[in-house]
């Protein structure tokens, strides 16, 4: 499939679609005029997609700097009277939590949908906060799609719900429906407006105690209004398979129940969730009347568990509620068919499939992510200790940020020592070098200094701290996929754009030891990192040199392998144990080789080898070495 | 429709995902209900990767343990990790070809020799076909057709749902055109490999 099928596909036709790329095609039918976002995963494609589609289907696509300004830039959208969409991954909604709250009081006049991307067991994020209660915390509608198809279906309906209501409503996915890929049948496409306008009323827009009172009322009651559609709404049906157990479960569970109930022909009633706040206790009320015990199968957190507790309790049914609270599933961590068929085999006292796994009778090595081949940050980590050796400083911290160098983790770098969320790595540095004697060194990415790093940096520097802060600037942002950002010449839809410079702003925040280094120089950037930690107020060095994943793309061709020299090399294991670069290996024999499909060449090994047995070697075609 | 399950796994950037688009969209043009779970971000940086897939009616792609019918392994050890996916039906095809985990000589566990992957696979599956699809590849015209060849040893696997055309058709949609005459090559060596070797 070609991307651009997502914009010109027809109605009626199908495509093979992830769950991002479906949200996107909901957004293209629902006539959305302006989408932003912050890249992070398991959201990114999303981003990726309209940054390819927007200018074509004629709406407004931002990368924006953070989560905060999307959802910002977003509301404003919507107050004047367009349609827009703002998605991130869930940790970004703590981000723009500041403006949802209040943008649940202020309403919209466009429709405004804001999708939550959750990560249950973390495939690529810091925790597994569930961002149901987000819905809950800004008292607005929430719905929580299972496959692609709902996808994009539930995109359309939340603007109309968002419009009629003048609310903005929240869609959940996790990664497991992000990142599934179905069959998605196409809706029409919708026109998006090109220019709103709009209308002044403070009273609704700006909420200061006065007039936020009065919001606040307004709200409630359009939520007890919309608390009538959940409760009727066909988003929630029942599968009544004549059981006396009843199963209530929502999103990416949704599929593992009806998996399991199919397969097994179990004879279990089934509530699907699907426009799961305001919780539909009416909906789930007449669903306990033909069960006598209910199973809550959801992921993360026991919300609809509690909810639907309290609707027993309510009503002083004789139902027994199990799920997470009474140990009958895992209170944490994603779901999957076998995790199942144990909770309700357990509760329905029967072994529902008996088959054992099979096992490998010895352990297998891991295979931890890591740093490709030629990447920047392996030559700063390497660069950084170096310098700390030299000037004999062995009790240092590395806090560190979110993105590609926080696998700076591992052995043998071990550059990562705290960590909380975007940005912190230059915040949690004023505390560190106030609350102790130790040498701090902090880690954080282009983007992510962006995204979160220079209100901390002015907090650095007027607060008197001392610290050495590398930016790690690769010119992307690399974790997610390369999306741009405020440091580069162009913008989320390709087009030509501002390149804001680091070193400037790093200076106009108060920084006076500014450095700039080519990291895959090393000796000279080793000599920079001494000075920088010999300095006695905050030190910036900025580390630059493009991300390999995109320098691969541009350089092509290039007749020079690097080679090692047996005759001069020790086998003292430096390149190995400290390197620890993908394309070095010990062949059988005890042999260091280089693999020359993977090594990019970016000398790092040849300067750093004791022994001088690295060399780049010039070859004729793709010669191969033995 | 029972589904027809595959349990596709190797290394971040071996171009699992792509394999797994090619087969989807060759079921759904066959109007097959299709699911496929993928696996991105964090995992991509060499990390290990596992794609699940249903072809046939189903609401989730995740496999119950033991529920395999195919094991497409990218890598032996990804392979061998993916034994609590295998039973006595299962067809596993492999690529003999090793990754090293970057950490392997610190790691507490060592790399297992291939006789020793390939003996713990057997006692599991009903076939255990392995092949260097990384040399094929090469032979082909690309490593990076690599992909294609495991792609063509899949298709010629005893009971998978979809034929040999419509992948192939599926693979002009997938692919970029210069690339096909390589790609073509890889698919068509793995698929005599294991047509030859079943």
């Amino acid at each position: 499939m070609n991307i651009k099928e997502i914009l010109t596909g027809q109605e009626q036709d199908k495509l093979f679609l992830l769950g991002n790329e479906a949200a996107v095609r909901g957004a293209l039918e629902s006539g959305v005029s302006v989408a932003t976002t912050y890249p992070g995963t398991p959201s990114s494609e999303i981003g990726n997609v309209l940054s390819v589609l927007a200018q074509d289907a004629g709406m407004y696509f931002e990368f924006s700097i953070n989560e905060k300004v999307a959802l910002e830039v977003a509301a404003a959208a919507a107050a004047s009277g367009l349609r827009s969409f703002t998605f991130m991954k869930h940790v970004g909604v703590n981000v723009a939590s500041d403006s949802l709250m209040s943008v649940a009081y202020t309403s919209v006049q466009g429709g405004m949908v804001i999708l939550t991307a959750d990560d249950p067991s973390m495939f690529s994020s810091q925790n597994e906060q569930d961002n149901r209660h987000y819905a809950r915390l800004a008292n607005i509608p929430l719905l929580e799609a299972s496959s692609p198809q709902e996808v994009k279906d539930l995109m359309k309906y939340a603007y109309e719900l968002s419009e009629e209501f003048q609310l903005p409503v929240i869609l959940r996915t996790t990664t497991r429906v992000s990142h599934m890929r179905g069959v998605v049948e196409l809706g029409p496409l919708a026109e998006s407006k090109n220019k709103g306008h709009f209308e002044k009323d403070p009273h609704r827009f700006v909420p200061v105690p006065v007039t936020a009172r009065i919001m606040h009322k307004n709200l409630v009651d359009k939520m007890d209004k919309i608390g009538v559609l959940s409760n009727n709404s066909s988003l929630n049906p029942i599968y009544n398979n004549n059981g006396n157990i009843g199963i209530v479960t929502s999103g990416s569970a949704f599929n593992y129940v009806m998996d399991v109930v199919e397969e097994n022909d179990l004879p279990v009633n089934i509530l699907k969730v699907t426009f799961s706040y305001p919780f539909p206790e009416k909906r789930v009320y007449e669903f306990l009347e033909n069960v006598e015990r209910v199973l809550v199968v959801e992921e993360v957190d026991p919300i609809m568990e509690k909810e639907i507790m309290a609707v027993v309790g309510k009503h002083q049914l004789k139902k027994t509620v199990h799920g997470k609270l009474d140990g009958t599933l895992p209170m944490i961590y994603e779901y999957n068919p076998d995790i199942i068929i144990q909770g309700l085999g357990k509760m329905m006292g029967v072994e529902i499939a008996a088959i054992k796994a099979a096992k490998t009778s010895f352990e297998l090595p891991k295979r931890p992510p890591t740093l490709c081949p030629g990447c920047p940050h392996r030559a700063a980590y390497f660069e950084v200790k170096k310098a700390a050796e030299n000037l004999k400083l062995n009790d240092l911290i590395f806090p560190t940020d979110i993105g590609c160098y926080t696998l700076g983790i591992e052995s043998p770098y071990e550059v990562a020592d705290y960590l909380l969320s975007m940005g912190s790595s230059i915040g949690t540095s004023c505390g560190f070098s106030k609350a102790t004697d130790q040498t701090v060194v902090s880690f954080i990415g282009d983007s992510t200094f962006f995204h979160a790093g220079i209100p901390p940096l002015i907090n650095a520097v007027h607060n008197k701290n001392k610290f050495v802060l590398v930016i790690l600037d690769n010119r992307t942002t690399a974790m997610t996929g390369g999306q741009p950002h405020p440091g580069l010449p162009v913008d989320g839809m390709g087009l030509e754009a501002p390149e804001l410079s680091i070193p400037d702003i790093v200076r106009a925040s108060g920084v006076e030891f500014v450095e700039i280094i080519n990291p895959l120089n090393v000796h000279k950037s080793s000599e920079i990192f001494e000075k920088a930690l010999q300095f006695d107020k905050v030190a910036v060095v900025i580390s630059q040199y493009p991300c390999m994943l995109i320098k691969t793309r541009e350089e092509k061709g290039k007749n020079i392998i690097l080679d090692v020299q047996d005759d001069k090399c020790t086998k003292c294991n430096t390149c190995i144990m400290e390197l620890a670069c993908p394309a070095i290996y010990t062949r059988d024999d005890g042999k260091i080789r280089i693999d020359p499909l993977m090594c990019r060449r970016c000398n790092v090994c040849v300067q750093t080898c004791p022994e001088k047995a690295i060399r780049a070697k010039r070859i004729d075609k793709a010669g191969e070495e033995g | 429709m029972h589904p027809y399950q595959i349990y596709i796994s190797g290394v971040g950037g071996q171009g699992i995902i792509k394999t797994s688009v090619i087969m989807g969209e060759a079921a759904m043009k066959k109007n097959l209900p299709v699911v496929v779970g993928e696996i991105h971000g964090m995992s991509q940086r060499g990390g290990e990767v596992s794609t699940q897939m249903k072809i046939g009616t189903s609401h989730s792609p995740l496999i119950e343990e033991s529920n395999a019918d195919l094991i497409l392994a990218f890598e032996p050890l990804e392979a061998l990790r993916g034994v609590n996916m295998v039973n006595k039906d299962t067809h596993v095809v492999m690529n003999t070809a090793p990754i090293y985990p970057f950490n392997i000589s610190q790691s507490e566990h060592s790399y297992p020799d291939s006789s020793t992957i390939l003996n713990e696979l057997q006692s599991h599956a009903k076939k255990v076909i392995a092949m260097d699809a990384d040399e094929m590849a090469k032979k082909a015209g690309h490593i990076l057709s690599m992909n294609m060849v495991m792609l063509g040893g899949a298709v010629a696997v005893t009971g998978f749902p979809l034929d040999k055309e419509s992948i192939i058709k599926s693979m002009y949609d997938n692919l970029p055109e210069r690339s096909i005459p390589i790609n073509l090559k890889a698919f068509e060596e793995g698929f005599k490999f294991c047509m030859e070797n079943l």
